[in-house]
């Protein structure tokens, strides 16, 4: 078994993850081209990153709700939920900026129990629960706030989308502090991938070839560095990059590393067999909702700080596009399939494109029309690649 | 006689990396019944696959001639075209849909664009007469035990004209008496014309029906033994048989077994179980068994009798309801109330429908492998990946799993790696005792044997089994003591040098009193 591998086998046999990388690199390609290079500008990074920050943070827990087999289409409306609790705590009653937060995390958890309950405990399948839970938390929503919007937020409030971490190690109109970071990280990513590799071949496993895992590296560390050197040069280090950052780790080691995320996965999978297997299936889906409502009121405070107000109709048609980022980044509509960085990717692709047709001055009907196509030819891969692999056997 | 209706002629299938077929040729004589044999992945449903036209033509080598004439299928249309009809181990009906309009799903009869339910049922009543069943073409399916399902494919096949029928695996899922009818309807339709070609691994069922058998054995042709040998004779066919398909003699089909019997492992009492959605439906009637380390017991019983349910309802409540009754283990009293008990006090359950509810099929060995047992390879919080591996890896190579890595998927395996990957699922938990049901379904000679080794290598290693089987002769080979279970009740309990089949069916078919 132990080995090395070459790249056109490492991209034969991870065709379907593989191949959403492709597809990000070529959309960034494409745009930058098409916008002139003004898709990568400092200004337009920054930008983006704030613009599209909530659609990956519900990403990361509807990608865990589609492999469990489920679907959640009320987290537009829980987003407006939290943020209009956050609002009437902060705005309405005075109160300092991190009780809002609490009250917008504590009210999340509280949809999450709710939704999970119905759907866990009673056995009632996710949409529905779910739909419910859209018009329920939608209507709630507007009695909350009175029908009418709530602003302004607070600094301290507004800091959490609007913030940069900037200038704290000073630097020459470049922010020492992302760049040092930006290396640290590089750094952690290196010794992390040794020890990964080092690990393997002391359990007589297959590595890549080791120019290919220097490449490997190189690569990732030169996209981060320029990644960074390009944010350094603007505003510095969004705040919300650094939480997007932080919960993508997380639940990527939740979902791949522990037995909640194995759960997740085996029920997706083939549900009796996992029920026969000793999961608790009624908790872990109880769980999952929970968690799925927490990011759903982390990006409700996001996505009010930035906005700096709630207002009744925040985080409308949200869940159509978290529920696209899952399955353009490989989520099986199945179940049982899909990761976090998987959404991740599909969100950015997301992003990518609606970002970059608003700088070329493209009208909103045809870049409706563009993420639409987008989609459905991101599933028509799966299935395609699904069908190959099925019978290539 | 004379005529052949089907010459396959040197058929190579290749897939990515895999020569799934080499040089296989097939002749079929019209109206004979026509046995293929051969190990999971011997290539059987790959050449049946080319002759139906679900691989296409152009994507092998090699001729296919009908009737005489060469024919090209591009797909299951075009055979079908010619009368010939598959029937798969899976049954392609759909449940909700009456008889009548399963027979004639994709075939309607309709006038004008408008079905006719007057002729559809009609003509279905006719077809179901023809195969032998007594039920109204308007009855759905899904109310129908498998038996009666096979014979509503049958029913579907002969609306289409068939004149080459294939069975895959017929009578698999299928109790001796459902496996007799078909068996005679095959024979009757092979008297009216209707040539048949028959997938099976059951080798006693084969020598009954078959007029000629082919053996497969890893994508090549054997041999081909012409089945209408004088009576004195036939006895030499089975083993010539299983020669032909595992390559070598295999005197014994039931391993030697040098267990010692040590202290009782599980003991259940008055153990009664209410069917799951049918109030007031006792599916198991006051049972008592138990069963002792190094100890194999057997558990006879027909389908329908409640073996499974007796077993899923002790295995942490995973079936039925008001269920009631003493467990013990280890002689202490215990309450197992769920499946997390239940593996947590030792005892683990191989199911008997292992896609539906052993494995993970989108997964690969190693997920499935660590499933019901995960808490073994966490160091920490995390759990560790490597570590994972290596004793996925472990499992492979000691029970023998035949694949190149623990990475690939488990839909892709063969039946007998894959019952073998949910062993190692469960010998992973290190079970005090193990539960098998039905281990050999859908499992071929070469495998079978390797099962039972396994089985003879848990009980010497000190662990209870018991084993659950609807194959007489399994029971009988393996285990130490049986019970037999009739409509929910243990109607009686024999030593293995005690049983004889006849002896065990009695007690199987007994009535209540």
């Amino acid at each position: 078994m132990a080995g090395t591998s070459d790249i056109k086998e490492l991209l034969t046999r991870n065709l379907r993850t593989s191949g959403i990388y492709i597809a990000f690199v070529f959309i960034i390609l494409l745009f930058t081209i098409l916008t002139g290079g003004k898709l990568l500008s400092p200004g337009n990074l920054t930008n983006l990153v704030l613009q599209y920050s909530y659609i990956l943070i519900l990403a990361i827990g509807m990608v865990l709700i589609i492999v469990a087999g489920h679907i959640d289409l009320s987290v537009g409306s829980v987003v407006a939920l939290t943020g209009a609790v956050a609002a009437v705590v902060v705005i309405g009653n005075g109160l300092p900026w991190w009780a809002g937060v609490l009250a917008a995390l504590g009210t999340g958890v509280l949809v999450g129990l709710w939704q999970g309950f119905w759907v866990a405990y009673v056995g009632i399948p996710a949409f529905i629960v779910t739909l419910a839970g859209m018009l329920i938390f939608r209507g709630m929503t507007m009695q909350v706030l009175g029908n009418v919007s709530l602003s302004p937020f607070p600094k301290q409030y507004q800091y959490i989308s609007g913030g940069f971490l900037n200038g704290l190690l000073g630097g020459n109109g470049y922010d020492a502090f992302t760049l040092f970071l930006a290396a640290a990280l590089v750094v952690v990513f290196a010794i992390q991938q040794y020890r990964g590799r080092l690990a393997k071949l002391k359990y007589k496993q297959q590595v890549e070839a080791f120019p290919l895992f220097w490449v490997k590296i190189i690569v990732v560390a030169a996209v981060i560095l320029a990644f960074a050197w390009q944010l350094a040069h603007h505003r510095g280090l969004p705040v919300v990059l650094i939480l997007l950052a932080g919960l993508v780790m997380i639940y990527g080691f939740i979902s791949q590393r522990t037995i909640f995320g194995r759960h997740i996965y085996a029920m997706g999978g083939n549900l009796q067999a996992a029920k026969l297997s000793g999961v608790k299936t009624r908790r872990v889906n109880m769980w999952l909702f929970v968690h799925m409502g927490v990011l759903s009121a982390i990006a409700g405070i996001v996505y009010s700080a930035r906005s700096n107000s709630a207002q009744p109709g925040a985080g409308n048609m949200f869940e159509l596009d978290a529920i696209a980022a899952a399955f353009i980044g490989g989520a099986a509509v199945t179940g049982g399939v899909g990761k976090v960085h998987g959404a991740i990717i599909g969100g950015l692709i997301m992003a990518v494109m609606s970002n970059g047709m608003q700088i070329m001055g493209i009208d909103q009907s045809t870049q409706s029309v563009v993420r639409g196509v987008v989609l459905l030819v991101a599933v028509a891969f799966d299935v395609w690649n699904k069908k190959r692999s099925q019978t290539g056997a | 006689m004379t005529e052949n209706i089907l010459e396959m002629r040197s058929i190579t299938k290749r897939f990515p990396g895999v020569i799934a077929l080499k040089d296989v040729s097939l002749t079929v004589g019209e109206g004979e019944i026509h046995a293929i044999c051969g190990e999971n992945g011997a290539g059987k449903s790959t050449l049946m696959k080319v002759l139906s036209g679900v691989e296409p033509a152009g994507s092998y080598e090699g001729e296919i001639h009908y009737r005489g004439r060469p024919v090209s299928f591009s797909n299951i249309n075009d055979s079908e075209a010619e009368g010939i009809v598959i029937i798969h181990q899976e049954l392609a009906l759909v449940p909700h849909l009456s008889i009548a309009e399963n027979i004639f799903l994709g075939n309607e009869q309709a006038r004008g664009g408008v079905i006719s339910w007057h002729e559809t049922n009609a003509r279905a009543a006719d077809l179901l007469a023809r195969v032998g069943l007594k039920e109204k073409p308007v009855t759905p399916v899904g109310q129908l035990g498998v038996g009666k399902q096979q014979l509503v494919e049958i029913a579907k096949a002969l609306s289409k004209n068939v004149s080459l029928l294939i069975l895959d695996e017929p009578t698999a899922a299928l109790n001796d008496d459902d496996s007799e009818h078909l068996l005679g309807l095959i024979r009757d339709l092979r008297d009216q014309g209707v040539t048949a070609i028959i997938i099976s691994h059951k080798l006693g069922e084969i020598a009954a029906i078959a007029d000629s058998t082919t053996i497969i054995r890893d994508g090549s042709t054997i041999e081909t033994i012409d089945m209408r040998v004088p009576e004195e004779e036939k006895s030499t066919l089975v083993p010539r048989i299983i020669r032909g398909m595992v390559g070598r003699d295999i005197d014994n089909l039931y391993p030697e077994r040098n267990a010692t019997i040590g202290e009782e492992i599980l003991r259940i009492e008055d153990w009664h179980v209410g069917h799951p959605t049918q109030p007031g439906r006792v599916v198991v009637d006051k049972a008592s068994l138990d069963v002792r380390a190094g100890e194999v017991v057997g558990v006879a019983g027909l389908m329908g009798a409640g073996r499974t349910e007796l077993a899923m309802s002790v295995f942490g409540r995973s079936y039925g309801r008001d269920i009631s009754g003493r467990t013990y283990v280890h002689g202490k009293e215990v309450e197992l109330r769920t499946v997390a008990d239940a593996i947590d006090a030792g005892i683990a359950y191989v199911s008997e429908d292992r896609k539906q509810y052993g494995l993970n099929l989108i997964q690969d060995i190693r997920t499935n492998v660590t499933a019901a047992a995960l808490k073994k390879i966490q160091t920490g919080a995390w759990l560790n990946g490597n570590e994972e591996i290596a004793v996925a890896e472990r499992y492979r190579s000691s029970l023998n799993i035949k694949t190149p890595t623990v990475m690939a998927t488990v839909g892709k395996l063969s039946g007998g790696n894959q019952q073998k990957v949910v062993l190692s699922k469960w010998l992973y938990t290190e079970p005090d005792l193990l539960i098998l049901d039905e281990p050999t379904r859908g499992v071929d000679v070469g495998a079978k044997f390797e099962i039972y080794s396994i089985i003879n290598e848990l009980a010497e290693a000190g662990k209870a089994i018991i084993v659950i089987s609807s194959e007489l002769p399994e029971v009988m080979g393996l285990a130490d003591r049986i019970y037999t279970l009739s409509a929910g009740r243990i109607t009686g309990e024999v030593a293995a040098q005690d049983a004889t089949q006849e002896r065990l069916m009695e007690l199987m078919t007994m009535e209540r009193e």
